[in-house]
């Protein structure tokens, strides 16, 4: 077994010979080009993602874009709306107090009319009623200077005839 | 013949402290991996080192053995 | 990086449906193996030749003997016996010395004899033996047991060596792993190019995850995107070089490649060259004058950190050379109990407890080339890291 921990000679030569062999020949034929092409290849990878990465971004940047559009678009719909429906409002609101302005304004005349008329009749009723007091006044002391019961009969009558002109 | 026997029971020595060392990381890391699963490669690697680096010793000491065998 | 270690995740997965199919086959291949080695092993097998009497006897399988001979070195390939017959792929000896120059011969002119008696002399007239697969000189007259070398009291020879720089079993195994590393390699980088900028198929898209993982997982995390790049050939070269012989090791009748410690050395002392060599200011700084330590301290920490250049490359040399040796010995442990007890019955337990064992290998075998290559790409980092002082 001491041969087992005892390098040979021969096999150290031949070792180290093939292996150098070796490690040229490989380095020159497969791991350069094998390197190489695993590299490109990975350059390649990265390359397509980044840009799928890229329009990822774009698409997001657009997306983005047009949510911000619509948003505003909502807003401003929104806001005209609003604004409409005020003007509407108040328009309404106006016109109303205006109705209601010239209604009572009309009542107002018309009730002052009615007063006017009001006032003018009872005062020429008043004088009316003055005037014929006086005439029955004067009728009465008429008749009553002449005989008493066709005085009294005349008043009568006259005080109807009277009521009934008052009455008319 | 005797230092056969104490060649054997020398390289027995060897296998207990190695195993009870390759256990010892062993578990420590299996239990590394449990705790953060994503950083198990790391864990790995050094876990192989460090059990590398107690065979290597350990290995040694087989090397002693063997040595003493042919000594007599 | 997630990404990447579901991939391996999956990938795993899959490697160990193969690796019960595959530890199947091996447990039974390594039986026959165990079964064989015994008979070719020098003078034992050749007396049990002789006469058919003795054969009862020869059973006797000495198992350390079978396990030594499995996990080194060899000048041929040794496959299998048949009936008593080794059969096994000869390989090229190569010889030097200054004296004598340069000789090569077939591994077979040995006629598989590995304690000295056969000689095999040369055209140029240079007499060699082999002993326990060691080539010495021969000496001019066998000796008493009728080897050709001479022995001192420990039963070594003593015989002068010639530089062996055969083409052992090792060797030819490593050729292999080579060739397959450069066939699979070279097929993925024609499959990238071919398909430039497009999802990799086929075998591309089995081995791209793990030149991947190397990079994403082992590199960049411990030397920094910035140096990285100067270091993956290596890292790529070192993680399968050790992670395909792992497996080839795996297969019946294959040498221990990954389990020699000349190979192991060899890869540990480039990873030390590639760390001294890079080491930048800050790295040396670190050795010779490390930040916060007081001056008084320095004399004892400076040779601490010398030695400890050279520790971190030993004990990668030793990590995979003792646990693939030591995976391999298990096996055969496992296999040969069945010979040792002489009895088929003891194969339901060890024959199953092989598979298992061949499983775990598998793992190994990944685990191993991850380790290496990891601990490598760490050494580097902190010969590159940048001062955050």
């Amino acid at each position: 077994m001491d041969k087992l921990i005892q390098p040979g000679f021969g096999l150290i030569i031949w070792q180290a010979v093939i292996f150098l062999v070796v490690l040229f020949l490989l380095t020159k034929f497969a791991w350069k080009p094998v390197l190489k092409s695993i590299k490109d290849r990975e350059a390649t990878i990265e390359g397509a993602l980044n840009a799928a990465e890229e329009a990822k971004a774009e698409m997001a940047k657009l997306k983005s874009d047009n949510e911000r559009l619509i948003k505003e678009a909502k807003v401003e719909r929104d806001a005209i709306l609003k604004a409409a429906n005020e003007t509407a409002e108040k328009l309404i609101t106006e016109s109303k107090l205006k109705a209601r302005e010239e209604a009572d304004k009309e009542k107002e005349k018309v009730l002052v009319a009615i007063e006017n008329e009001k006032r003018s009749a009872v005062a020429s009723l008043r004088k009316e009623a003055a005037d014929l007091s006086v005439e029955i006044a004067e009728k009465v002391l008429r008749k009553e200077l002449s005989q008493k019961p066709a005085q009294d009969a005349l008043l009568d009558s006259y005080v109807k005839e009277g009521e009934l002109a008052l009455l008319n | 013949m005797t230092a056969g026997v104490f060649a054997a029971l020398g390289a027995g020595l060897v296998a207990i402290g190695a195993a009870l060392g390759i256990g010892k990381i062993g578990s420590s890391a299996m239990e590394g991996i449990a705790r953060q699963p994503e950083a198990g490669g790391k864990i790995q690697t050094a876990m192989i080192i460090a059990a590398a680096l107690i065979e290597g010793v350990s290995l040694f000491a087989v090397l002693v053995t063997l040595l003493a065998v042919q000594a007599g | 990086m997630k990404t990447t270690v579901t991939y391996v995740g999956n990938w795993l997965k899959n490697l160990f449906i193969i690796a019960g199919l595959t530890s199947l086959m091996t447990g039974v291949a390594v039986a026959s193996e165990s079964h064989g080695a015994d008979h070719g092993h020098g003078a034992h097998g050749e007396e049990a030749a002789h006469g058919h009497a003795s054969a009862e006897e020869s059973e006797d399988v000495d198992i350390t003997e079978v396990i030594g001979h499995h996990i080194s070195d060899g000048h041929d390939w040794h496959i299998i016996d048949i009936n008593d017959h080794p059969v096994s792929v000869p390989l090229p000896v190569i010889l030097y010395s200054s004296e004598k120059g340069l000789d090569v011969f077939l591994s077979s002119k040995f006629q598989h004899n590995d304690d000295g008696k056969v000689v095999v002399e040369t055209k140029a007239g240079n007499r060699y033996v082999k002993v326990h697969e060691e080539i010495y000189f021969a000496s001019e007259k066998a000796n008493a047991h009728g080897a050709f070398v001479e022995m001192d009291e420990h039963h070594h020879p003593v015989n002068a060596k010639p530089y062996d720089v055969s083409l052992t079993k090792d060797v030819a195994e490593m050729l292999l792993g080579v060739s397959l590393m450069l066939v699979i390699f070279i097929s993925v980088a024609n499959g990238a190019k071919k398909r430039e900028g497009k999802a990799p198929r086929g075998i591309q898209s089995f081995f791209e995850p793990l030149i991947l993982f190397v990079r994403d997982e082992i590199a960049i995390p411990n030397i920094g995107k910035k140096h990285h790049e100067r270091f993956m050939p290596f890292l790529l070269t070192v993680f399968f070089f050790i992670w395909i012989n792992n497996l080839l090791g795996l297969l019946p009748g294959a040498p221990n490649l990954t389990g020699n410690i000349a190979v192991t050395l060899t890869l540990a002392v480039f990873t030390l060259v590639i760390t001294v060599v890079n080491g930048n200011k800050n790295y040396w700084l670190h050795i010779f004058a490390t930040p916060g330590v007081p001056w008084w301290l320095l004399p004892i920490m400076v040779p601490i950190e010398i030695i400890g250049i050279f520790t971190k490359p030993f004990s990668l040399m030793v990590r995979l050379f003792a646990n693939i040796t030591a995976g391999h010995i298990v096996i055969l442990c496992v296999i040969g109990l069945i010979f040792m007890f002489k009895s088929a019955y003891v194969g339901v337990a060890s024959v199953p407890f092989g598979v298992f064992m061949n499983a775990l290998e598998l793992l190994v075998a990944f685990l191993q080339a991850f380790v290496f290559t990891l601990l490598s790409a760490i050494y580097f980092g902190s010969a590159v890291e940048e001062g955050h002082h």
